[in-house]
């Protein structure tokens, strides 16, 4: 590659000695035509390149002018636009070419089968299809968006030449394709003449890959827009008057100069022309800084940044802060000689032309944007991936590459493995019931340094869209939204909070048990609803917070007391904690093999080499590609075995509770099972949830309750700890002791009153076991809500 | 020995006759790298490679070799220029082709034909270094006086007087006030073509310093990442392998210095701007931060560089090399020092061992998020409302080679800007007091800490500290999104009671003694101590961290078995936790006397040590009952 000054001789060559493909092969291209129709319709028209009049000059802005004669009103009057995406036309008008007329074949009818909502444009017209395009017509831009992939899949040497010599390439497609508009609906009007924009160029993803061989180039690159600039409105026609006889002439931009006329023609008059400004022809130019994304960065150096401007309509397409794929023209400016300076700058600016913006958005777990998530995934690493994905120890592999550095654990690893992949989405609007949320939100309650902080560190560090908090320092609008004054607009704008900056990913809240009442109580809809309803300054509105709670909570009195229930032990309200699906209990086991396998572990974790344990682990960013595949394409369903057994799990944990007079299950723990299974079904790959899905399910929940749910008092499974607060031994016993004391008061008799204290002495000598202060009046409450008694003050009052 | 000045002097003599011999053979680069790094291989003759951290810009001679010990605080945008262009001569026709590599300007006493087959683009990246952040006085002064360019007997140099410019007068005659009055007397005549004009460059470039210092009303913000550092900053254009080099790496960089002023009247001619439509694609502030005045940030094109260990000058660039010589009497040179701290730290031999310790952790790997063998201590007990603080912190200072103290003050908590943050508006990362030099020391002054309240920025710059300490990394704030920079940086926390900050390892400072006059105390202390001596702590400190280390079989057997029996006995004695620092301090205190295996003893040794450390926490608590 030559300098960037030499490209058009080379183009020129080339040119010259050979046309342009579409002339000799057949050519048909397939072409998406993507004319939005209030943002709703698109339109695949697969498009024959051919008929193209090479013997023209490239006046491919007013062919008009070259159909004189036949009957096309419509075409005469769609007002030219200039492209200074594309650079000088000027230069491309001296491009002589051979005189070479082709026939392109009939496209075959098969192209029929391009669905309802398209309509073929080829050679074979379906007339019915024809009113639908008139509309698109006219209400649509005039734009041809062409994806450059499609276009090397059919003929690689026209894609060559389109990456390496857009500005001579894009407006011959330009003239293609307006000629055959022209031709099919000679009488549509349309704001000016139809543009073709290619993207999806393969030529250059990344901005550190650019190089001085891609200028001048096509290229396609990703990034994030960091500035945009004000409108610039740049000269592409000059007006000059003669200030002494009035003649006026035009003077096109040449490369971004203007030639000011230095004679009149009409007078002679030397350095009489005037630039006239309101006369001259403005186009509207933006400067937009492009950064480097951060997941294409090299690890300890600093992103990149590229200059790129957008003409016309491009202007203001995009905002700071948009991730966007750009294609453009790469160009550099030519160095410019100073008469006045003997040296010059040896360095180049350069920039992008940009053709075509195609935004983003950073949705590596769950992708909805087909074709941008097909670039994530290479066919090698699928190939990986699913070959991973078909052992049969998957499951166990991926658990123990979480988080290697924390020891065992397993089936916490697992559940929050679980919570990566997530549930199936499901929707039951139809019935009235919203959608059904997918996310696993998981609580860890346990000892202090039991590395619980380590472990959500590390989930935060692997999810893309994951936020960290911690309770004790986060309020309840730094969690969903604030209404804040902007410095510079001076409007209100709401700014999202963790919680919704982490839709679609994973919450880490770490010191969950310190957060204040009011702060805890915005998560009951977020962890439910996935919802966000805020209120504030005038902003009503519901955010969408489809994101998983991964909860760490310490016990009140810092150390686990086994004689307690979980919710005594961390003061968590119980509807929130039921709104949990997995609450793991991380405890110092205190047994002997643990602790030796623990010390082995940290020790190894001291002394072993990197490589040693790379060959133990799959390493992070597999696992992170693993569940960014899955989340995007695998979508299991429940099979009818899968169902039957949850059926029968759910009655089973019903049933476990009924023989004691307790219910040990509720429908939300159903639910719970489903998304577990189905998030076990994903880690297979599976478009089905199977049996084995449901039992890893029901294995995990249980163990999860057996750690979290159980009465210290019987060593029983009692659900009800966590969902109403309270296990049903200590309920039953709150009951007999009512009634005890109800027995005892009625066997003193028709006393109208007693005193409390007398009262309770009783009961103590009474009972067996040791009755509080606290036990005596729960009793003596039940006994006021039966309206047996009354207490006022120190005394008890019978009704 | 012509070509030794030839290769300093005028290396870009050297570099068009390679280009010239080569007849645009692509391999005329590589040439030119290995010519000067042959050259450089030698030490000596690295030596007489005057320094830009010694010699302030205006004293060096432009497009001469000169080094540069810096690091790299931020990346440019990569630019695209001139790699071979032709020149036509106007008179005669003829063409010549050259080479625009290590240049900024392409110097055209002729016509530039700009659109000829034969020329070449070529890309290169440009680094904003600075001085090493926090580097000690003792470092500077010591590479300083081991850099011959300033000392070396000038009757060598007679000879070939006529070549050479005013930096070797300046060699005789040291002191700087002297410089000036050479300079301002033409220095013979120079034979260096392409140079531009030596004599306005010599009288141009200091003229140009005092209008920066009186003219300019706001001075150019050099964007050093700590408070109140001085020194040149230059942008380094790297031409080859910038993928190698990192953000906070420290380099020593040999390249050409380009001082042409017409860089910097480029940038400040708003006239010419006006005329390029083009350039608007820069903002002013951009165009400030990204062509500074040559005279204020001079431009150094790169032809060889290395990335520094460590910038310790006692030490040898490849620290290995030294260790086993000096490992031999590690012990003895140990004794010392924790004698030397013990009196520092007012007779606490536990605390001064494990000051030791500290010193010389660093973080040698990372297992996913976790930092190994990160160190931070909390020395607790530090009398409120002295200089004691500020005494150790000299004393630290005196023995590490860079360090930085930061006064936890709440005007500084409020106001300081620790993390690096991009500025999209001039396109520069904007630098922080936590963008650091790996192995740098920061020693963070709790007992400033006062009453009140602190705001958002506050809270933000404490959440750093914490996530600092806890996993060795800073997260570079841009604006749309953070980015995670590792890093090795050693935390050192002096407080009254325990930190607010999280920390791997607190000690309860116990004076032994109260002297009545602190500072003299210390400066007593430190006079007596001798320089070689001192120098061999410097020694000390620096090798012990390169060091490798390794845990036999063996002794984990033991460990393990030592582990489950204290569990066994009382499970809350130890956690998992406990048994991370007690492998950190087992580690660190073997390698402090130079072994590089665990050994039974050792172990039982930082158990002992741990125990008593413990011990004394324990026993504050007990006095001060609500002491956490």
């Amino acid at each position: 590659m030559s300098s960037p000054s030499a490209t058009p001789t080379k183009g020129k060559r080339t040119r010259g000695s050979n046309p342009p493909t579409p002339t000799q092969s057949e050519p048909v291209v397939f072409m998406k035509l993507m004319v939005v129709i209030n943002g709703e319709i698109c339109c695949s028209l697969p498009a024959p390149l051919n008929e193209i009049d090479m013997s023209s000059p490239l006046t491919y802005g007013t062919p008009s002018s070259r159909v004189e004669g036949t009957p096309r009103s419509g075409l005469r009057g769609t007002p030219v636009r200039q492209r200074p995406d594309l650079g000088s036309v000027r230069k491309a008008r001296q491009v002589d070419l051979h005189s070479d007329h082709a026939n392109g074949p009939e496209a075959p009818a098969s192209e029929h089968s391009v669905g309802q909502k398209l309509v073929i444009w080829g050679t074979d017209v379906n007339v019915g299809t024809c009113k639908e395009k008139f509309q698109i017509n006219v209400v649509g831009d005039p734009v041809l968006n062409v994806n450059c992939e499609h276009l090397q899949s059919f003929d690689a040497d026209l894609y060559r030449q389109l990456i390496a010599y857009p500005q001579e390439v894009i407006p011959t497609f330009d003239m293609a394709v307006n000629e055959l508009f022209f031709e099919r609906f000679p009488d549509s009007v349309i704001e000016h003449q139809i543009q073709v924009r290619p993207y999806n160029a393969l030529k250059t993803r990344n901005m550190r890959n650019l190089n001085p061989e891609d200028i001048d180039q096509l290229i396609t690159i990703s990034g994030m827009v960091i500035r945009t600039s004000q409108l610039i409105p740049e000269m592409q026609e000059a007006f000059f008057r003669c200030q002494v006889c009035a003649f006026s002439t035009r003077v096109e931009v040449d490369r971004g100069r203007i030639a000011e006329p230095a004679v009149c023609r009409n007078c002679n008059t030397t350095h009489s022309m005037a630039l006239i400004h309101n006369r001259s022809i403005f186009s509207d130019k933006q400067m937009i800084k492009l950064q480097e994304s951060p997941e294409d960065m090299p690890a300890g150096q600093t992103p990149h940044t590229t200059v790129v401007y957008a003409h016309n309509d491009l202007v203001d397409k995009v905002q700071p802060g948009d991730r966007v794929n750009i294609t453009g023209i790469y160009r550099a400016v030519p160095i410019r000689l100073n008469p006045r300076q003997s040296n010059v700058k040896s360095v180049y600016k350069t920039h992008i032309d940009a053709i075509h913006f195609r935004k983003t958005h950073e949705k590596r777990l769950h992708g909805l944007d087909e074709e941008a998530e097909e670039k994530l995934f290479t066919e090698e690493r699928v190939r990986t991936l699913r070959e991973l994905a078909a052992k049969p120890d998957v499951y166990e592999r991926l658990s123990s590459a979480l988080a290697p550095s924390i020891y065992e654990h397993e089936d916490i690893k697992k559940g929050i493995l679980l919570q990566l992949f997530g549930g199936t989405r499901k929707d039951f609007s139809q019935t009235g019931r919203g959608g059904f949320r997918a996310e696993i939100n998981i609580l860890l309650c346990g000892d202090p340094g039991t590395s619980k902080s380590q472990l959500l560190q590390y989930v935060y560090n692997l999810v893309p869209r994951g936020q960290y908090t911690s309770g004790k320092g986060s309020s309840a609008v730094g969690l969903t939204a604030y209404v804040m004054k902007d410095p510079e607009t001076r409007q209100l704008v709401l700014q999202t909070g963790a919680l919704v900056l982490s839709d679609n990913g994973i919450c880490c809240i770490d010191e969950f048990d310190k957060m204040s009442d009011s702060t805890r109580s915005v998560l009951h809809e977020v962890m439910e609803q996935q919802t966000l309803s805020i209120a504030k300054a005038g902003i009503i509105c519901q955010l969408n917070a489809r994101t998983s709670v991964l909860a760490a909570a310490n016990p009140v009195e810092s150390q686990w007391n086994p004689k307690k229930t979980t919710i005594e032990n961390i003061q968590l309200p119980h509807t929130l904690l039921s709104r949990f699906d997995l609450i793991f209990l991380m405890l110092d086991p205190q047994d002997e093999a643990y602790d030796r396998r623990l010390a082995h572990h940290l020790v190894s974790l001291y002394y072993q080499s990197e490589e040693q344990l790379e060959e133990e682990f799959l390493d992070m960013a597999m696992l992170k590609d693993y569940v960014a595949y899955a989340r995007s394409y695998i979508e299991p369903r429940l099979s009818e075995e899968a169902s039957q057994a949850l059926i029968k799990a759910y009655v089973d944990m019903r049933k476990i509770g009924s023989g004691r007079g307790m219910v040990s299950a509720y429908p939300r723990q159903l639910e719970s099972l489903i998304r577990l299974a189905e998030a076990h079904a994903k880690v297979r790959f599976s478009d089905k949830v199977e049996t084995i899905d449901v039992e890893e399910a029901k294995r995990l929940h249980r163990e999860a309750l057996k750690q979290s749910a159980t009465d210290p008092r019987t060593g029983f499974v009692d659900i009800s700890i966590l969902t109403t607060g309270m296990s049903a031994t200590a309920r039953k016993r709150k009951e007999e002791l009512a009634q005890a004391l109800k027995r005892l008061i009625q066997s003193k008799g028709k006393v109208p009153t007693m005193k409390y204290q007398q009262l309770f002495d009783d009961l103590r000598a009474q009972s067996d076991v040791a009755i509080t202060k606290d036990m005596f009046e729960e009793a003596l409450q039940a006994l006021t809500d039966e309206d047996y008694l009354t207490v006022t003050g120190k005394t008890v009052r019978l009704l | 020995m012509p070509t030794v000045h030839d290769w300093i002097n005028n290396p870009l003599g050297i570099v068009e006759d390679i280009f010239a011999q080569s007849n645009c053979s692509p391999d005329w680069e590589t040439k030119v790298l290995e010519y000067f790094k042959e050259k450089l291989k030698d030490n000596e003759a690295a030596s007489w490679v005057p320094s830009l951290n010694d010699v302030p810009v205006h004293y060096l001679k432009a497009n001469s070799l000169v080094k540069f010990r810096c690091f790299i605080q931020d990346m440019f945008d990569p630019e695209f220029y001139m790699g071979v262009y032709e020149t036509v001569d106007p008179s005669s026709k003829s063409k010549v082709l050259r080479s625009g590599k290590y240049k900024d300007v392409a110097e055209c006493g002729h016509q530039v034909d700009l659109n000829t087959k034969n020329a070449v683009t070529l890309e290169r990246q440009t680094f904003y270094c600075v001085p090493i952040p926090g580097e000690s006085p003792w470092v500077k002064e010591s590479y300083s006086c081991s850099n011959p360019a300033r000392v070396v007997p000038s009757t060598s140099y007679a000879p070939c007087r006529h070549k050479r410019s005013y930096e070797e007068d300046e060699d005789m005659e040291t002191q700087p006030h002297k410089q000036k009055e050479q300079l301002a007397g033409p220095q013979g005549t120079t034979d260096i073509h392409g140079s531009g004009d030596p004599k306005r460059l010599e009288t141009e470039a200091p003229s140009s310093l005092s209008n920066a210092a009186s003219g300019c009303s706001s001075p150019l913000d050099l964007n050093f990442p700590l408070p109140g550092e001085k020194g040149p900053a230059c942008l380094v254009k790297v031409y080859e392998e910038w993928e190698l080099f990192k953000v906070n790496d420290i380099l020593e960089v040999y390249g050409i210095l380009s001082v042409d002023p017409v860089l910097s009247v480029i940038s400040e001619d708003k006239d010419s701007s006006l005329v390029d439509p083009m350039d608007c694609t820069e903002s002013v502030e951009e165009q400030r931060v990204h062509c500074p005045p040559a005279s204020l940030v001079p431009r150094l094109h790169m032809l060889y560089a290395h990335r520094l260990q460590h910038n310790n000058p006692l030490l040898p660039p490849a620290a290995s090399e030294a260790s086993s010589g000096f490992l031999n009497d590690v012990v003895s040179v140990r004794g010392e020092l924790l004698g030397y701290l013990t009196h520092v730290l007012l007779g606490d031999a536990l605390a001064a061992e494990y000051l030791i310790l500290h010193l010389i952790s660093t973080v040698y790997a990372r297992r996913d998020v976790l930092p190994l063998g990160k160190f931070t201590l909390n020395l607790s007990g530090c009398p409120h409302n002295s200089t004691y603080t500020e005494q150790l912190y000299r004393v630290i200072q005196q023995l590490i080679p860079s360090s930085f103290r930061l006064g936890m003050s709440l005007h500084n908590m409020n106001n300081l800007r620790l993390v690096p943050r991009k500025d999209y508006t001039a396109n520069r990362l904007l630098s922080g007091v936590l963008q650091l030099a790996p192995n740098t020391s920061l020693f963070l002054d709790e007992t400033q800490l006062e009453q009140g309240q602190l705001d958002s920025t506050g809270v933000r710059n404490i959440t750093a500290l914490g996530n600092l300490i806890s996993w060795q990394k800073v997260d570079y704030d841009f604006n749309y999104h953070q980015m995670e920079f590792p890093c090795n940086i050693n935390v050192l926390i002096a407080s009254e009671g325990k930190s607010l900050l999280p920390c791997d390892c607190h000690v309860r400072l116990q004076p032994q003694l109260a002297p009545p006059n602190l500072e003299q105390y210390i400066s007593t202390i430190q006079v007596s101590l001798s320089p070689s001596l001192l120098n061999k702590f410097r020694i000390y400190l620096s090798l012990l961290r390169t060091l490798d280390y390794s845990i036999s079989e063996e002794v984990t057997k033991a460990v393990e078995d030592d582990f489950v029996e204290m569990r066994k006995d009382d499970p809350q004695s130890i956690s998992a936790e406990d048994l991370h620092r007690l492998l950190v301090v087992a580690r660190l205190l073997s390698l402090s006397v130079g072994h590089t295996t665990l050994s039974r003893d050792r172990w039982m040794r930082a158990k002992h040590l741990e125990t008593l450390r413990t011990n004394r926490t324990e026993q504050q608590k007990c006095v001060n009952g609500n002491e956490p």
